[in-house]
This record gives structure tokens, sequence and C-alpha cells, in this order.
């Protein structure tokens, strides 16, 4: 197998699964005084060291939370919910601002708060999918926006939008700002002590740790969030609930992991990736790159490859046991294709045509060979079958 | 691969793999009788259709599409199942259901029915094309098309249409053909067609599950 979709989910990096495994006769309740319970407790700070470790930021500003969904929740339904939360406003009318391509979980909560007296406005990308600081700035309502929120970068085309820059518009209007760096984390280098953002959502899934963790940065001294779960004084009040400890010890390592190995994979995946788009470019004609060419995560390759239907070509290559996504309806069982793609501006059509490659730690030079050839062979035939020339 | 979790019936996956009477020359060398087109890639899927008819049977179907698997499956066996044993009589293919089809491909998953209607679809524009071309115009089905919507003339045939697109709830209808939305008074009888529609083409597939 072949596998091509990091931006899915990730496989556990080995030192990861080991220490789970050498995790799992650790039962007890972190909460508990005793030394059963002491032990876990030690190694859920532990955890909680190595991802500030790893953010630069400090260990009271790092909550555990179930998912990165979850904390894109958190967050954005903290909104105007009660007098001493985030951006409460007397006004009655809060007014957040966030931009088309977020993730479902972002965008999701958005149309479920927009039910609650708060108004979204939801800023547009460019060509290449990236949005304007400016646009950003523009949308601003003084007094009456409560929180910006842009994603790092993109799930689906890997755009990385202008972070530093819509950091500085919010702070400059005094609104807190969100990113959802689900995607980012891991694929850029981000030093929490130079960005200026008040909260973060990481997800463990993307970086190597198991499913079903997440992280919610929340800058020390900014306002307050309500927590979406209520209960005990878990994760300093902030998300109530035992703690996942496996999962919490697990994404401890794979941040331990992260900072020994990210600088050079950032640059041997970036050399994969150009490889394989150099690849298609060269050998398949009639394709299209969705994203932006530079400002895009290093293992991210999202291409359209036109006259022909993207399910049939992931599923083609499925059988050859190559494993992509698709912004095509068909693989959504939706009626309508990648909102994200269909974003940027071009005709439907793109959008049903486009393949996503993400790659990860785990690829090698031999299968990005095998991939373009096989690539190649399957929209081919397709394009044999297709009755646009 | 082993197929865990594969959301087709393996007779789906041999004509997904390896499609039978794909249009391999271009059509002026064909010399088709009949050509039959629908959908638009901009929808996701399109599909043309070519036949070939020799007293009243078909004796020979080609085809081309920009669709997914189930696209590709579903018309591969009906380009079989039409020109199987000498081939079918115009009348006889011109009454060929998706039903048809996907029964003999040992059902699709729910929400792939609506990607199986297209062969069918241009099977039946082809052979209206072919009556066309050869003066028989009488011979073309008049659709008996029932308006159920007075006021924005939507008809029951328009709400089969979209069921067969994947429409299976009222509002999602009513978003797309504006159904109901001026007097409100159908809304009942159509609600009442629509869950009959759904009931007739979700009812026969297999569901193994989203992913
Ligand atoms: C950009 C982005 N945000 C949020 C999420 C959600 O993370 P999780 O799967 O942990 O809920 C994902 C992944 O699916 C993502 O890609």
């Amino acid at each position: 197998m072949i596998y091509l979709d990091y931006n899915a989910t990730t496989p556990l990096h080995p030192k990861v699964k080991e220490k789970i495994i050498d995790f799992l006769n650790d039962y007890g309740n972190p909460s508990s005084a005793h030394e059963t319970g002491r032990k876990v407790k030690f190694m859920v700070e532990d955890a909680r060291e190595s991802v500030a470790s790893f953010l630069n930021c400090r260990p009271d500003e790092i909550i555990f939370t179930a998912s990165g969904s979850e904390a894109n929740n958190t967050v954005i339904k903290s909104v105007g919910r009660c007098a001493n939360s985030l951006c409460y406003s007397s006004a009655g009318k809060s007014h957040i601002i966030s931009t088309v391509v977020e993730h479902p979980s972002v965008l999701n909560t958005l149309k479920c708060v927009e039910n609650q007296n708060i108004d979204v406005t939801y800023v547009k990308v460019d060509a290449f999918g990236r949005v304007s600081a400016s646009d950003v700035e523009k949308a601003i309502r003084p007094g009456v926006t409560s929180l910006i929120s842009t994603m790092y970068a993109n799930n689906e085309i890997g755009v990385i939008q202008p972070i530093e820059e819509i950091s500085a518009i919010a702070q400059k209007y005094d609104i807190p700002f969100h990113t959802d760096a689900v995607q980012a984390i891991g694929k850029v280098p981000i030093d929490l002590k130079k960005l200026n953002v008040d909260y973060m959502s990481i997800s463990g899934h993307k970086i190597y740790a198991p499913k079903g963790i997440g992280v919610l940065y929340k800058k020390k001294g900014t306002k307050a969030l309500c927590p979406l779960i209520n209960g005990g004084h878990q994760e300093f009040s902030f998300r109530a609930g035992t703690e996942n400890t496996i999962g919490i010890v697990a994404i401890g390592e794979a941040f331990k992991q992260l900072k020994i190995e990210m600088d050079e994979e950032i640059i041997r995946i970036k050399k994969l990736r150009d490889k394989l788009e150099a690849g298609l470019f060269k050998t398949i004609p009639n394709i299209k790159l969705n994203g932006h060419p530079t400002e895009r995560l290093p293992g991210t390759l999202n291409i359209s490859f036109k006259n022909i239907e993207g399910e049939s070509i992931l599923l083609r290559l499925d059988l050859f046991g190559i494993a992509v996504s698709t912004g095509s309806a068909c693989s959504s069982g939706s009626l309508e294709p990648s909102y994200v793609v269909s974003s940027l501006g071009v005709e439907p059509e793109i959008a049903h045509s486009s393949i996503r490659f993400s790659l990860g730690r785990e690829n090698t030079e031999e299968e990005i060979d095998q991939t373009i050839e096989k690539v190649g062979e399957v929209v081919s035939f397709l394009r044999t079958m297709s009755p646009i020339k | 691969m082993d197929g865990v979790g594969w959301n087709y019936s393996d007779v789906v996956k041999e004509h997904f793999m390896r499609p039978k009477n794909i249009l391999q020359v271009s059509e002026e060398e064909y010399k088709a009788d009949g050509v039959g087109f629908v959908g638009s890639p901009a929808c996701g899927d399109m599909m043309k259709i070519f036949i070939k008819v020799k007293e009243g049977r078909i004796i020979d179907l080609k085809w081309q599409t920009f669709g997914c698997a189930s696209a590709i499956g579903s018309t591969s066996m009906l380009s079989e199942m039409v020109t199987r044993d000498g081939g079918m009589t115009l009348e006889e293919a011109i009454e060929i259901t998706p039903e048809a089809i996907i029964k003999e491909l040992g059902g699709l998953p729910a929400n792939k029915i609506h990607c199986s209607v297209l062969g069918d679809k241009a099977l039946r524009d082809a052979i209206n094309d072919y009556y066309k071309k050869t003066g028989q115009t009488d011979k073309i089905p008049k659709t008996e098309a029932k308006i159920v919507c007075e006021c924005l003339e939507v008809t029951d045939e328009d709400i089969r249409m979209e069921v067969l697109e994947g429409v299976k709830d009222f509002d999602t209808l009513q978003k797309r053909t504006k159904v109901g939305t001026s007097c409100g008074k159908c809304a009942d009888n159509v609600k009442k067609i629509l869950n009959d529609f759904v009931e007739q083409y979700y009812k026969c597939s297999i569901y193994t599950g989203e992913k």
C-alpha cells in the first residue's frame, strides 16, 4: 500500500506506539492523590510540557481535548455565551470573522452559532486559495467583532494563510484571534512566542498520535472560554472529564518526536512532493494545480485531471494499492463537489476532477516513482473513455 | 488489496476495472445510428451512448463517460444487457430501468444509486435520436408527466429525476425545484410522491456503510 493521504490521518509514529504499549498498564486516575494516580498525573504533565516546549509556550496554556474539532467548537461556541467569557458583547450582538475555506468543524460550528444572535462574515479567498489580511480588516465591525478565526493551513489544498498579518490586524483592533492549526502542526515551524494567537487548535491523529486526542492552546491572560463540557476541574476547569490519559501520553510523545524530526522531514517531504508534482506535470497533459504554488504545506498536492471524474481515479488507484482522496461529489455521497476547490473560482468540473495527494513520514522516493507511473496509466485509461476530449 | 471496505459488489468491481464496449474509435469512424447524451461534467457526471440498429434490434452499443465508478460499472453492465443474444429490440431497450441494471450488478451502495441512472437515460436518448433520424418520430414515447405543483409547474417526472439524482428529503427537493414555495397547497401530495420514489429507488440497494 502506498499511503498518500496523510492529511486525512497518519499512522502512529513507532515511538508513539511503543509509548502507548508501555503505558497500557498505568490505569490510575490523574486526579487521585495516591501513587497510582500520581504516577499518571506526572506523565500527563510531562506530555503537557512536551507540547508546550514544541510550541514555545507555557504548559498551563495547553488544554487537552478529545479532538481538533472539539478545540474549534470550544472557541467558537464561547463567543457571547456567558458574561465572563470570550468577547461577551454588552451590545447583545456579536460578530465573528472567518473564511470560506475552513474545515467543517469550524464552518458548521459557525452555522450553528449564527442562529444565536451572532453574525458571521466569511472572507473569500483568491484564485490560489489565500485570504487577504486587508479583506479581514475590512470585515471588522469595531466594538462588535468578537473573534477572528482563520485556519493556518487548509486540509484540501494545503494553502498556508498569512497568519502573521491577520494576527497583527486582530491585535491592532484588540480582537481575540483563533487559528485552526490542525494541518499546519509539524509541517510549518510555529513559535508561539513570535506568533501572536490567542487560541489554537491541534489534532493528534495528523501528527502520528492516535485519533480522539486534541489540544487547545489558550494564551495566558486572554479572554476566558466557556467550557463545552462542564464537570470536574480537569484541564484547568476548561475541559471536564477524566483525562484520555493514553491519548495525552501519546500526543506528548508525538510532539517529542516532531521536535527531533520536523526540520529534516519538512525538507525531505517537500522534495518528494515536488518530485511528484513535477513528474505528474511532465508526464500527464491537461492538469491543473489547485492551491498556491509556494505558500503551501510541504506534503500537499491537489491536482485536477481535466475531463475525468475524481472518484473513478481514486478507486482505480485504490485497486492498485495507492491511497489518495478527491473533492468530487461522488466520493462524499453529497451532490456538491469540494467547496474548497470551488472557492478558487474554478468551474465545478475542476472540483469534480480533483485529487489530493498528501505525503508523510513513511513515504519513499520509490513510492513516488510508482505513483507517477500508476497515476499516468489510470488517467490515460479514463481519458480514453471520456466523451470530453 | 483484499477489498476490505470495498463498497461495491464483485460484479461492479469487474465492470469498473474492465469496462465493456467503450467507444475506442472516433465518432465519425463509428457511424452510429443513434447518439444519446445526458448530464454535464459540471454536475459531476456525463454519459454518451452510441447505438447501431438493424431490423429493430440494437446490434451494437458503445459508450463514453465522465463519471464515477458506479456510473462506469452500471453503464458497462447496461451495454452487455442490451447487446446480449443478438441484441434487444428497441421496444425492450427503451424499457430498461436503473433497478434492472442494479439487480444485475448485485446491488449498489445507497448513495451511489443516482450515479447509475445516466446510462439508461442516455440509452433512451440514443433510441429517440435513432427514431428521429429515421423519420419514426411517432415512436418517441411521450412522457406522461403530471403537474403536481401548479404554481411552479413541477411535474411528478421532475420529482422522479431529482430522486434519481440523490434527493431524498422535501427540503432539498424544494431548494432545487422550488416546488411548493408559492401557494404551498401541493406540499403534502409532493411529500407523498417523493417518499414513494425514494422507497422505489433506494430500497433495492445494499448499504454497506459510509467510509
Ligand atoms: C483543518 C482541520 N481542522 C480540524 C480537523 C478536525 O480534527 P479532528 O479529526 O481531530 O476532529 C481536521 C481534520 O480532520 C482538519 O484537517
